[in-house]
């Protein structure tokens, strides 16, 4: 039942946001995801770390048809139902010293956005996944749209038309997969994910399927080559809409991998499995060579995040034990680091407007709080010992060097190359000799300071006592590597 | 239990240190900033004797028990794999623990009065106390990836220290890429240790090792490992191909150098090493691998100190190539001799680096030899431990470098005799480039500026007391490990009771009888004595000065002087093609694929276009079009059953 509250509280906090006017409506979407988090929180401590799903509701949606409204959270849904109850608030709360119009609007998308999101990760339903998956985009649209950069309409609309197009694959494999199962309690089929899971289609069907799948969830991650929507798209959305989008949105694709691809058509993932790894390792360094060159943070911090998704993909399609932990880790860890970047990089463009890296510089001279966040955010992003970003970077490259030595190889590069544009990025904006933009630049707010440390917080529980999150998301990972079965490489 | 929180105990001080520094920076006065940092520092040496006393003391575990562990608590748990944060006393950890926190108080202490007038005074304490943390998880940690964490938290630290003085780009430049190539080693690293967890199931020492004496020599899995594991120390120790972060390193103020370019942080792949003997005794090959690596690296250095005019350059160029003298006894099973390098190195190049400090401070921050000469009256105390750490790394007897340095060039006497000829050579080159750093430093007549003579002055005592401490360790520390089995190897024996059981000839008893044992030392000290002597002569006798930059000068001194242009093959062979690859893919390729793209956009829309005109309102059309496809598929039918 609680699962039901998640999905439907923001939805109806937000309904009622737009009847109130002006100022108080981030006051009030504050509370309201701080409630949410609450929530989320109460949930993520009382789950009880085992293979079941658990805070369930399911009633019939289409009954005749076998089509339910049935969702819960299991190991795998957890963290991410925490990402996105963690996140929000302080995304909510980093827009405090900035003036959207038309506040209320702006506002309910973001918390309908939140809504969708906790529908996508906790949906057990084939159809009303898809029914989420695709709402989600609505109000991500709009807040590209109408608070974006100069480019914003062109920009979005490819975004929001290329998302689209690949879903339909997605939906395509749904009905096919909902027509191959069986009748089940009176109706003639079942779109039940868990269903889906015991269907035994042949290899030439799970091969298509697998293919339906993949574009969909390709394209919304992005794995290389289906990309090029994201670094615009990042760029031209106002801040607090790219970090929904980099921070959580992007993890459906990835959850989608694991929740869909590795257990429904175990055959394709061991036919295609190894393409799929290949494109996400050629994302990896493809995108972290562009990164090392960019001039624009948030088109940096684009790349990089590009890179980061492609190695989780990358674990994923490994089919280890250490991958799948790892990517489960990594979604969150990602989503902190991305967001906290983000927002530094939004802190910076809110004092000098630009983040053009050569009109940067000597910041950190005025800036103690700022430089220390920052480099926690950036410690992170770089994977080092001790912070959540090398919990999954160290998993996810073990499950991919498992699979092949030279593809664990080859990933590897992440970490010299993240190493590269990260450092490059904070020694042209913070150190060296002030411009005239950055002369008289002010250290963080109160406000300002509240969405970082929470954030920072995370980024040293994760990397320091990662069991809290390792150990409930083991059953279930345990459980699907049996589906995975025949062609599962486990440790020694 | 209670050496369990002993052994928590001993890092914890040093990160209790930064974070009271780090978080009262500004607001702490600086006589307290220094004196938390130090005394954390002094605290954790003072458990560390308390354990080293408490092991020596306990005749059981010296012996078979095995090491001390302590499990905090899990770490990393996925599956089969439990990484648990868990350190591990024995022999090894405890020497390490040793010279680190003993070293470290030392230049803690130095610290205080050289970083005195630096208005980043409380942050740089906190640096050195989370770097003093670092390199005690490195070396006490009970699995790989403990030593991982170290490892790379190390790197941060000599990052943020060598950048310290963040408003010059070139300081940031070195900092950004010794942290950068030290990357380079640690993915090799990582992925040995992948390796590791596959073959074992597990990357704790204890069972590793265990395992590992039961497979057999050469095995090919060993090899892949230790190649990667010492692509880490590659890294980490600046050897061939990853050395030239080090001398860019010395952009960080001097105590950085002392404690973390030369007596700690960079002997980290040598510990490596020696950590992971049973291993690396598995794969002779990889050991040859090593031995090349490590002499080619150790000469190549040591030419290029010959011409440095910088006195901290001289010292880096001159740590990189003891540092290959170490690898050098590893490569050769001398496991022992190699850490016995690492002890007395500790002590004399911290020393050296100090001195230099102090001669830098004296002359208002000035680090050109040409501009310096006969500083020996105004710096006395300085002067006499220079003196004596240039003696020791020399290789003169009876000071430490003697001991240390000769016990290696004995052990690769009896492996291979070239390597020796190499290694005698390098040792005379070391001798000529100390000796000639000493003497246009304090000899000859003073060559700065009226104002820097104006200036010069002996540093205060908190600066010079660690001088003279470095300076007994440095002439005494050779009765650690006297020739004809010291006190050093048999405390250390235990640790290679693996690897003799898995290559007993390796350890077999020196074949080389005494009289020759006495020629080799003689030679190798008096081919040290008369570099020295060419130097005095050259330098003193002569007085010889170095020739300004703008000297013209010959092609082969060109070269050397220049580094070997090692720096500019590395910028024209990787540097450059990335950045142009990186804009290349950027311009082009993400046109390309983006062009992809919308050319299936535009696809849908052209074929969209298309069909539109099918709709044309034509009921007659319509019919038309339905009779024409009832047709089609009942011949289809007939043809095709589906």
């Amino acid at each position: 039942m609680l699962t039901l509250a998640l999905i439907l509280f923001p939805a109806v906090a937000a309904t009622l946001l737009l009847f109130v006017n002006g100022e108080t409506s981030r006051t009030l979407a504050f509370g309201a995801a701080l409630l949410e988090l609450a929530l989320a929180a109460y949930v993520f401590v009382g789950f009880v770390p085992d293979a079941k799903t658990q805070f369930a509701f399911d009633y019939p949606w289409i009954g005749s048809l076998g089509i339910r409204f049935s969702a819960g959270v299991d190991g795998i849904s957890l963290l991410l139902v925490l990402l996105t109850g963690l996140l929000t608030p302080f995304i909510v709360l980093s827009t405090f010293n900035r003036n959207y119009s038309r506040a209320s609007v702006f506002y309910a998308l973001m918390l309908y956005m939140q809504a969708a999101l906790m529908g996508v990760f906790t949906a057990r339903d084939g159809f009303l996944f898809y029914l989420f998956f695709e709402a989600a985009l609505i109000p991500i649209y709009f807040l590209a749209a109408m608070w974006g950069g100069e480019n914003r309409i062109p920009v979005t609309f490819k975004f929001f038309v290329y998302t689209i197009f690949g879903s339909l694959f997605m939906l395509v494999a749904l009905v096919y997969l909902y027509y191959q199962t069986g009748p089940i309690n009176g109706a003639p089929h079942s779109s039940a994910i868990t269903d889906f899971y015991n269907l035994k289609l042949t290899p030439t069907a799970q091969g298509w399927v697998f293919w339906a799948f993949f574009i969909a969830f390709a394209i919304k991650m992005p794995i290389f080559p289906f990309h090029t929507w994201q670094p615009d798209t990042y760029v031209e959305s106002p801040t607090p809409a790219t970090m929904l989008l980099a921070g959580i949105m992007l993890k459906m694709g990835v959850y989608g991998l694991i929740r869909f691809i590795l257990p429904i058509v175990p055959i394709g993932v061991e036919a295609w499995g190894t393409t799929a790894i290949i494109l996400s390792v050629i994302g990896i360094v493809y995108g972290s060579i562009i990164a090392i060159r960019q001039q624009d943070m948030k088109r940096l911090i684009a790349y990089s995040s590009f890179s980061h998704v492609g190695l989780m993909a990358a674990g994923v399609f490994s089919q280890t034990e250490t991958g799948l932990q790892g990517a489960l880790v990594q979604m969150l860890a990602h989503g902190i680091n991305v967001v906290g970047m983000f927002f530094i990089a939004d802190v910076i463009f809110s004092r000098t407007n630009t983040l053009q890296l050569d009109q940067l510089g000597g910041i950190t001279k005025t800036t103690p709080k700022l430089t220390v966040y920052f480099m926690i955010m950036l410690l992170g992003s770089v994977a080092l010992p001790l912070t959540n970003g090398f919990v999954g970077e160290f998993l996810l490259l073990h499950g991919v060097f498992t699979f092949n030595h030279y593809l664990g190889l080859a990933a590897g590069f992440t970490i010299i190359f993240g190493a590269v544009y990260m450092l490059r990025m904070f020694q042209k904006s913070m150190f060296g000799a002030s411009s005239t933009r950055t002369e008289s630049f002010a250290d963080l707010t109160g406000s300002e300071s509240w969405v970082l440390l929470p954030l920072a917080i995370m980024v040293f529980w994760i990397g320091i006592y990662p069991v809290s999150f390792l150990k409930v998301t083991e059953p279930a990972v345990v459980n699907l590597m049996k589906y995975i079965g025949t062609t599962a490489v486990s440790l020694k | 239990m209670q050496t369990d929180l002993l052994c928590a105990l001993i890092p914890l001080f040093p990160l209790i240190g930064f974070i009271i520094n780090g978080f009262g920076f500004r607001r702490i006065p600086k006589s307290l900033a220094g004196a938390i940092a130090t005394v954390a520092v002094l605290a954790s040496f003072l458990t560390s004797c308390f354990l080293f006393g408490a092991f020596l003391g306990n005749a059981n575990l010296t012996s078979t028990a095995g090491p001390l562990k302590a499990v905090l608590f899990d770490w990393i748990s996925v599956g089969d794999l439990d990484i648990s944060f868990s350190f591990q006393i024995d022999q090894l950890s405890l020497l390490m623990l040793l010279v680190v926190t003993g070293v470290g108080s030392l230049i803690h202490l130095y610290s205080i009065g050289y970083m005195k007038h630096d208005e980043g005074f409380g942050k740089f304490m906190a640096f050195l106390n989370l770097f003093v943390f670092f390199m005690l998880l490195l070396v006490m940690g009970s699995n790989y990836v403990i030593m991982f964490i170290g490892w790379e938290g190390v790197g941060l630290c000599s990052y943020l220290l060598i950048g310290f003085w963040n408003t010059n780009t070139n300081y940031n430049n070195a900092a950004r890429k010794a942290f950068v190539m030290n990357r380079i080693g640690d993915l090799g690293f990582l992925l040995g240790i992948f390796w590791i967890i596959n073959l074992f199931g597990t990357t704790e020492y204890t069972d590793v090792f265990k395992q590992a004496t039961s497979l057999a020599i050469g095995d090919p899995e060993i090899l892949a490992i230790t190649l990667l594991l010492f692509v880490g120390a590659m890294g980490k120790s600046a050897q061939i191909p990853l050395y030239t972060w080090l001398p860019d390193a010395m952009a960080g103020p001097t105590p950085v150098s002392a404690l973390i370019h030369a007596a700690t942080m960079v002997t980290a792949g040598i510990y490596m090493v020696v950590r992971s003997n049973v291993l690396y005794t598995l794969s002779p090959l990889t050991l040859e691998i090593i031995g090349g690596i490590a002499i080619a690296t150790a000469l190549l250095a040591a030419s290029i100190g010959l011409l440095q005019n910088d006195i901290k350059k001289v010292l880096a160029y001159s740590t990189v190539s003891q540092l290959g003298y170490m690898f050098l006894g590893l490569s050769v099973t001398a496991y022992t001799a190699g850490m016995f390098h690492v002890i007395t190195h500790a002590f004399f190049k911290a020393l050296l680096f100090l001195g230099a400090g102090s001669v830098i401070h004296a002359m208002s921050d000035e680090q050109d030899i040409r501009n310096m000469g006969g500083l020996r009256k105004s710096l006395p105390v300085t002067f006499i431990t220079f003196l004596i750490g240039t003696i020791a790394i020399s290789g003169l007897p009876p000071f430490a470098g003697f001991f240390s340095k000769d016990e290696i060039l004995a052990h690769v006497f009896e492996h291979n005799k070239v390597l020796w000829a190499l290694g005698v050579l390098g040792s005379a080159l070391t001798s000529f480039y100390m000796f000639r750093l000493l003497f246009l430093t304090f000899f000859g007549e003073f060559r700065g500026t009226e104002e820097q003579r104006h200036h010069l002055h002996e540093s205060p005592a908190t600066m010079t007391a660690p001088l003279v401490f470095l300076a007994i360790l440095s002439a005494a520390g050779g009765v650690l490990n006297l020739p004809g089995g010291g006190w050093l190897s048999d405390f250390m024996a235990p640790l290679f009771e693996g690897s003799r059981q898995v290559n007993p000839e390796a350890f077999a008893e020196s074949t080389i009888d005494h009289s020759t044992e006495y020629i080799l030392m003689a030679v190798s000290a008096g081919v040290a004595l008369i570099s020295g002597i060419i130097a005095y002569v050259m330098y003193v006798s002569r007085g010889a000065v170095p020739a300004p930059e703008t000297t013209e000068r010959s092609m082969p001194e060109q070269v050397v002087y220049n580094k070997y242009y090692v720096d500019e093959f590395y910028e024209a062979i990787i540097v450059r093609p990335i950045r142009g690859l990186g804009d290349a893919l950027y311009s082009f390729g993400e046109f390309i694929i983006d062009g992809v793209v919308n050319g299936v956009a535009w696809l849908v829309r052209a074929g969209s276009n298309q069909l539109r005109l099918l709709q044309n309102g034509s009921i007659g059309f319509y019919v038309f079009a339905m009779v024409l496809s009832i047709v089609a598929i009942i011949a289809l039918r007939f043809f095709v059953r589906f």
